[in-house]
């Protein structure tokens, strides 16, 4: 309890988010969620970036209840979002969080862990989730005080106990959850998540849903990621950032087709001799109207995906 | 003796006047973007030698506002060129707010024709970034440009470094433009790199600090010196300069890496003057 003590009084100091911080703290409201499969709890972020208005809660979060356990998926961008989570898991089962599964590593995801630790949850990840959040954390607390108008202590990065290789199955009784690791494609620690019960996939930021898609791990891993994805039979299919669907193939094709134009253009433009300037005025503007936050997410995605296709002979 | 709720607000309400005090100082120093510079950088580098900052003979071309913290790509243009009696000897690039705000410090020589150079940097926050030349005849001149850093899971970290340690070392060393003889040729060096720091690795996790970066980049035509950097973890992921050089007569380019672990890479690219 003491680091929450701390937080608050961090927040305090350092904006005035910290005032609704502190009611926040005697009694959490609970996220509103959405049963959309038996069992499946789902609560629905705002496409938008990140900021003090939000709070930081863009992301789809949510959790998985079995006949022992709660599996949590992805603990919302803030501390107070993931105590709102948990209060969310109170409203609907007594069942204790067993998981807190971080589906990658970037800060809408990860941040509420905190509010999971006191209760005693494994935390897991993909095997190179440490990595990230250690070279990331830092930052990412620095950002939130900066955008989001409170401060994060240290620990507010918590890593996760158990990592993913491949694949690892979670046993929340009755009801065994799937979870895959990839190879860099959205960033270089994505997992999903799959409900053998239900046939719910939740694929997190490997699906993007009108939000831009955002690349921060490698275009061409991404767009194999993707045609594996498309071969999968699955009932319902979780996006990180949009509506949820029950074709999962036919909700792939948006994303894939402007991941596939930003490589070509990108490509034309090496061959040209041009520079990562270039790439940055030229590449994929035919896909603006078809997406929300493209001013800004897209730049981004052409840098990175440059940097990764000069590298190619 | 006060009521606990009755303490509580008193202490609530001393917090908040402190921090009100303390936002208007952060406030403070925020609004200024040279602040750190007047106060601190401009002695430590320089002392109290004059700096040309109206009619700079260095220009610096950088975006408003940085999409890609990982990937800000930035270009120097010198206004003069490298001639005996006057010349460009060194660029220092210092980006005030990042950890380590040296970004790198690149020598130039009469063979190197035009100092220009193009690089990839990472801007951690809202920052200013700084050229300074410095002329053979020990004059210096300033350009600096204010970046806006981008928000959100935005990091200036890179986005694949598995793929960047499995080339570790590999160059790419190409002229990107029209070889005409005696003229400068503009030319690309990129090098596969992590280029990371373990600072905050350290804090973190307490464990483990794979600081690795390139420290050093030597360039040089026909055994001649035509740049040199001395580079830090400002500089992004897998390394990417360009610079100039006067292929003067046909021969052999060459580079030289150095990284923080003291591993060199070298790769040797043969150039003719017809070209
Ligand atoms: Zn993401």
């Amino acid at each position: 309890m003491r680091s929450f003590t701390g937080h608050f009084i961090k927040s305090l100091l350092f904006g005035s988010i910290g005032w609704s911080g502190v009611l926040l703290s005697s009694t959490p409201p609970a996220l509103p969620i959405e049963e959309i499969e038996g069992g499946v709890y789902l609560f629905s972020g705002h496409q938008a970036m990140a900021d003090k208005q939000n709070a930081g809660a863009i992301a789809n979060i949510g959790f998985i209840v079995g006949n022992n356990c709660v599996a949590v998926i992805d603990s919302g961008g803030s501390p107070e979002q993931g105590k709102q989570l948990m209060a969310a898991v109170h409203s609907v089962t007594t069942k204790p969080v067993c998981y807190v599964i971080n589906t990658h590593v970037h800060p809408d995801h990860i941040l509420g862990n905190l509010a999971f630790k006191p209760q005693g949850a494994q935390f897991v990840g993909h095997q190179e989730l440490p990595r990230a959040m250690a070279l990331r954390g830092e930052h990412y607390l620095k950002t939130a005080s900066r955008s989001l108008g409170f401060a994060l202590p240290v620990e507010a990065i918590v890593m996760p106990d158990t990592v993913v290789r491949e694949t690892l199955k979670i046993d929340l009784g009755g009801r065994l959850l799937i979870l895959t690791a990839y190879p860099a494609a959205h960033t270089d620690n994505d997992l999903t998540v799959f409900d053998e019960n239900t046939g719910t996939l939740w694929l997190s930021d490997l699906l993007f849903v009108k939000h831009v898609p955002v690349l921060d791990g490698s275009i061409n891993g991404w767009l194999s990621v993707i045609d594996q994805l498309q071969k999968k039979q699955v009932n319902l299919a979780i996006p990180g950032h949009g509506a949820i669907t029950h074709s999962l193939s036919q909700a792939l094709e948006p994303e894939k087709r402007y991941l596939q134009t930003v490589r070509r253009e990108i490509k034309e433009v090496i061959k040209q001799g041009g520079g990562m300037e270039m790439a940055l005025e030229k590449v994929g503007l035919s896909e603006k109207e078809h997406w929300l936050l493209f001013e800004q997410f897209h730049k981004r995605t052409v840098s990175a995906a440059f940097a990764e296709l000069e590298w190619e002979e | 003796m006060l009521k606990v709720q009755q303490r509580k607000s008193i202490y609530l309400l001393l917090i908040l006047q402190l921090s009100l005090l303390s936002s208007s100082i952060v406030m403070a120093i925020e609004d200024d973007p040279d602040a750190l510079w007047e106060s601190s950088f401009k002695t430590h580098f320089f002392g109290d030698r004059e700096i040309e900052t109206k009619k700079p003979l260095v220009e610096l071309k950088a975006p408003k506002r940085a999409a890609n913290p990982a990937l800000v790509p930035i270009t120097i243009k010198s206004k003069i060129g490298q001639q005996p009696e006057r010349y460009v000897k060194t660029i220092y690039l210092i980006i005030d707010k990042n950890p380590k705000p040296l970004a790198g410090k690149f020598s130039f020589t009469q063979e190197s024709g035009q100092a220009d150079l193009s690089m990839r940097i990472r801007i951690n926050e809202y920052s200013k970034v700084r050229v300074i030349a410095e002329l053979n005849d020990g004059s210096l001149s300033m350009a600096s440009r204010f970046v806006k850093a981008s928000g959100g899971c935005a990091a200036p970290v890179g986005s694949d470094i598995d793929k960047a340690m499995a080339r570790l070392g590999k160059i790419k060393l190409f002229p990107r433009g029209e070889n005409a003889p005696g003229e400068p040729l503009f030319t690309q060096f990129m090098v596969s790199h992590p280029n990371i720091t373990g600072l905050q690795m350290d804090q973190l996790t307490r464990m483990y600090a794979p600081e690795h970066y390139v420290t050093k980049v030597d360039v040089s035509f026909n055994g001649k010196p035509v740049m040199s950097a001395e580079t830090d973890i400002s500089i992004s992921e897998n390394p990417s300069i360009g610079f100039y050089f006067v292929p003067s007569e046909s021969g052999e380019l060459k580079v030289m890496v150095k990284d923080s672990k003291g591993l060199t890479f070298t790769k040797v690219r043969k150039i003719s003057a017809e070209n």
